[in-house]
C-alpha cells in the first residue's frame, strides 16, 4: 500500500515514527505550523520553527525516502495576542518561496474568541495577497461546531477564496456536512481519544462520500498514532473496500489537493 | 466495494461492548465516589439517550449535544484548552 501523511507534526517525533511510516507505505509527509505545547515567548521562535520545518526536517524525512512539505502560520492558540501574532505574520512571506512551502496552515481558532478569528481573517488575506492555498484547523471537544461555523462564515466571505484550495481539519460527524456542502475539502484526523476513530472515519466516507476528503494521524507530542492512516486503511478492507478505492483515499486524494500547488512533486 | 458483504456486527460488536461496559462503569465508579455533581457527567447523562435512538445520525446528534451552541466569538478565555462539555460558565 502507497499513503501519504497529510498532516504530521514531524518536528515532535522520533526517527523511530519515521522508520514506521516508511514502512508503511507513506510516501509524503504533510507538516502545518502548530502549538509547541507551550506559547513561545518571541516572533524569533517561530523564525526558528520555521526554518527548522523547512530546511532541517525535509533532510531528515529523506532519509527514510519519505518527502516532506508543511504549512506556514501563528497557531490559533497563539494567536490570542495579536502583537506576537502579527509579528510572525510579518516574517511568514520570508518563508513563503521555499521549496517545501505549499501554503498558509493551520490557521483556525481555538477557543473561538474575537482575537483568534481576527487573526484568521489576517491569516486568510496573507494568503490571498500571495495567492496560497489554505490548511484549517478546527477548535477541540465543545468548541468545534461554533468554531466551525465562523470559520466556514470567514473564509466564504472573502470574495477571492476558492473553496477547492481550502481544507477544513479534524471535521467529526457535525461539522463534516458545514465543510462539504460549501465546496471545502474536508480532513478527518485519526486520534486515539479524541476526534474520530478509523471506524468512524470509514462510517464519514459512507455517509458523506471519499470525493474531497482525506485522513490524517496529525500526530505530534500528545497521545496520538503516526500509524492511524494505515489503521484506517486496514478498517476499510475489512469491510471489503478494495484497493483502488483504499488508494483513491489515502494516496490520490491528499496528492490531488497538495498537488494544487505546483511545487508538490512525488520523487 | 466487494460483491461479498461484510458482517459489521461481527466486526464491531466487541468493541462496542466493551464501549458501553466502560461507560457503564464509569457512571458506577463516579457514584460510588460521589463526584457526579460535575457538569461534563450531566452532559454525558442527556446524550445517553440517543444511543437509544431508532433514527439514523446518532454520532452527529450526541456531539451537538456536547457542543457550545452559542454563535458569536466570546471576548477572551482565560483557558486555551476544552473539556468535553460546554461549560455552565461558558
Amino acid at each position: 500500500m502507497r499513503y501519504i501523511e497529510p498532516h504530521a507534526h514531524m518536528v515532535s517525533r522520533t526517527t523511530d515514527d519515521y522508520m514506521a511510516l516508511a514502512c508503511a507505505g507513506c510516501k509524503a509527509v504533510n507538516e502545518p505550523a502548530f502549538w509547541a505545547g507551550f506559547d513561545r515567548a518571541s516572533s524569533q521562535g517561530f523564525y526558528d520553527y520555521f526554518r527548522q520545518i523547512t530546511e532541517y526536517e525535509p533532510k531528515r524525512a529523506a532519509k527514510f525516502c519519505i518527502d516532506h512539505y508543511c504549512w506556514l502560520c501563528i497557531n490559533p492558540k497563539e494567536s490570542e495576542d495579536v502583537v506576537l501574532a502579527r509579528e510572525v505574520l510579518s516574517i511568514i512571506p520570508d518563508f513563503i518561496q521555499c521549496d517545501n512551502v505549499l501554503g498558509i496552515g493551520e490557521i483556525g481558532l481555538n477557543k473561538n474568541t474575537r482575537n483568534e478569528l481576527q487573526i484568521l481573517e489576517e491569516h486568510i488575506q496573507l494568503a490571498v495577497d500571495h495567492d496560497q492555498m489554505i490548511l484549517v484547523h478546527t477548535p477541540h471537544l465543545e468548541d468545534k461546531l461554533k468554531g466551525t461555523k465562523l470559520i466556514v462564515d470567514a473564509l466564504s466571505n472573502h470574495s477571492s477564496i476558492d473553496p477547492s484550495k481550502v481544507i477544513i481539519d479534524h471535521v467529526e460527524e457535525h461539522t463534516a456536512p458545514l465543510v462539504i456542502d460549501k465546496g471545502f475539502w474536508a480532513g478527518m484526523t485519526l486520534y486515539p481519544e479524541s476526534k474520530v476513530t478509523p471506524h468512524r472515519a470509514v462510517d464519514m466516507l459512507e455517509l458523506y462520500g471519499h470525493e474531497r476528503v482525506w485522513m490524517n494521524s496529525a500526530c505530534d507530542w500528545g497521545i496520538s498514532d503516526p500509524l492511524s492512516v494505515p489503521k484506517a486503511a486496514l478498517e476499510m478492507r475489512r469491510r471489503g473496500y478494495d484497493d483502488s478505492f483504499i488508494d483513491k483515499v489515502v494516496y490520490l486524494n491528499p496528492a490531488e489537493f497538495m498537488g494544487q500547488n505546483p511545487k508538490f512533486k512525488l520523487s | 466495494m466487494s460483491d461479498k458483504k461484510t458482517n459489521l456486527v461481527d466486526l464491531g460488536f466487541m468493541d462496542a461492548r466493551i464501549k458501553l461496559i466502560d461507560i457503564a462503569a464509569f457512571l458506577d465508579r463516579i457514584d460510588r465516589h460521589d463526584q457526579t455533581d460535575d457538569y461534563r457527567v450531566s452532559a454525558l447523562k442527556e446524550a445517553l439517550p440517543e444511543l437509544l435512538s431508532t433514527e439514523r445520525g446518532r454520532a452527529a446528534r450526541v456531539l451537538n449535544l456536547l457542543s457550545d451552541q452559542s454563535t458569536d466569538p466570546v471576548s477572551e478565555s482565560k483557558i486555551q484548552g476544552a473539556f468535553g462539555a460546554p461549560s455552565p460558565e461558558q
